[in-house]
């Protein structure tokens, strides 16, 4: 095995090139479980850890540019503000030990349709920006996940940011798990509301090969929410849009849960991320009238 | 490969290293440091709590290679700082442990060591009040004690904290 320790972001482009199936490590939380449980004998690893442009996370534009390998805890510490769903996934992220080490790269990077900020990426329409020696391009996170373990990503390509849109409304991530750390989800929902262009956005996590949205349950919402003055939804409307969100769910049943049991949960989710949503729109609506 | 790292403040290398072992192999089998446990191998249990340039991280899921030039903190280490040579004294958390009976098998309690000294830094180590129970459970949250003997342990962090706190630093 060989082990590359690119410093420049140039380098590890090159490197990855040069070995297509050579494996970035970043936190290695997850890259490390494979080699120590024998899962996986890479040719190459690709040592990320040393490209100071990844670690990094500031204002671009619209949005916040995160660098695919700043770990949870320097989320959870500074970026509630501009990705609180994001954030609120990554409180919720293994341990801390774990939460100083992984990244959204690597959950990128990993694709596990349990990844928990998943989700999150979904609802607020986050970007993705990836890179190579043909140069750097961005896919939405929406149009990243195609299949099981399966993105846009290319050999040749790594990921190097996210960028993530200004909140413009609540933002919420519940997650299912049977404590709250050290869990795997059973099941994650992520809800955003965008007041300035009234949309609905949703992210469904553990619940089908791919991380994936309720687009009938956003188009739903979207039409049903009183976005002027953010007035409780009737029971009836929260009712559906839990079952709309439900019913996008395509889950098996593994040791974790069962997929009747993970249905169901998306369905309390969803409607529990609308009332806080709702409760937090109705502040917002106040400050501003 | 060849690995250099500073580990307890003393710089080290580590010879015929195979790039995709973990950190934790380094420490255990190739610089005589067994403190740090081997136990899940998947950051479950946090045993292996060390810390890497100055942040806790399970050694087990830190690739060799990404340990050269950098610093580490082994639970040997945390002794070093009350004495030195033959005068070594425990840590105020070694010695809270030793008497709330926060030690059972004893094979979680060098991560339990490590993962509380970092808490009491980021918390009475720099002025702040004393981490309440939910505090403690959360930062020890990926460290488990098979033994089940949690309570001792959340009473050792208690001690540990009045202690530090009493202290004015971690002196």
């Amino acid at each position: 095995m060989e082990f590359l320790s690119p410093s420049t972001l140039e380098e590890a482009l090159e490197a990855k090139s040069a070995h297509p199936d050579g494996v970035p490590i970043m936190g290695g939380t997850d890259v490390m479980v494979e080699l120590n449980f024998d899962k996986r004998r890479p040719e190459t690893l690709i040592d990320l850890a040393r490209i100071p442009e990844l670690a990094e996370w500031g204002p671009d534009g619209e949005y916040t540019r995160l660098g695919a390998g700043v770990p949870y805890t320097r989320i959870i510490e500074n970026l509630q503000k501009q990705a609180p769903a994001l954030a609120r996934a990554s409180r919720t992220v293994a341990s801390p030990q774990i939460r100083n080490r992984g990244t959204v790269g690597g959950n990128l990077g990993g694709a596990s349709p349990a990844g928990d900020t998943h989700p999150p990426l979904l609802a607020t329409d986050a970007v993705i920006e990836l890179a190579s020696v043909r140069g750097r391009r961005t896919v939405a996170a929406r149009d990243f996940y195609l299949s099981f373990r399966t993105t846009a990503l290319q050999p040749d390509e790594l990921i190097t940011a996210i960028l993530l849109p200004a909140p413009k409304g609540p933002q919420q991530f519940l997650k299912i798990g049977t404590r709250n750390a050290m869990v795997i989800s059973v099941a994650g929902f992520s809800l955003s509301l965008d007041a300035e262009n009234r949309t609905v956005g949703t992210g469904l996590g553990s619940v089908g090969p791919t991380p994936m949205r309720a687009e009938a349950a956003e188009e739903f919402l979207t039409a049903e929410f009183d976005w002027e003055s953010g007035s409780v939804p009737s029971e009836a409307t929260v009712r559906r849009f839990g079952e709309l969100v439900a019913s996008a769910a395509r889950p098996i049943d593994d040791q974790r849960g069962s997929a009747d049991y993970r249905k169901h949960s998306m369905s309390v989710m969803a409607r529990r991320a609308l009332s806080w949503s709702v409760t937090e729109y109705r502040k917002g609506a106040t400050r501003c009238a | 490969m060849r690995v250099n790292l500073n580990v307890n403040g003393e710089d080290m290398t580590a010879e015929n290293v195979w790039p995709g072992e973990s950190l934790l192999y380094v420490l255990r089998e190739r610089l005589g440091l067994p403190g740090s446990k081997n136990a899940c191998e998947q950051g479950e249990c946090g045993s292996c709590t060390v810390y890497f340039d100055g942040v806790t991280a399970c050694s087990c899921m830190i690739a060799a290679g990404q340990a050269e030039g950098r610093r580490i903190r082994t639970v040997e280490g945390l002794a070093e700082e009350s004495g030195k040579g033959s005068d070594k004294k425990l840590d105020t958390v070694q010695d809270a442990f030793v008497e709330a009976g926060a030690v059972q098998c004893g094979f979680c309690t060098p991560g339990l060591l490590v993962q509380t000294d970092d808490l009491l830094e980021r918390t009475v180590g720099q002025g702040k009040p004393a981490p309440d129970d939910a505090e403690i459970r959360e930062a020890l949250a990926g460290n488990l004690c098979r033994c089940t003997g949690y309570e001792k342990i959340i009473d050792a962090v208690h001690l540990a904290a009045e202690r530090r706190a009493a202290s004015g630093s971690n002196a």
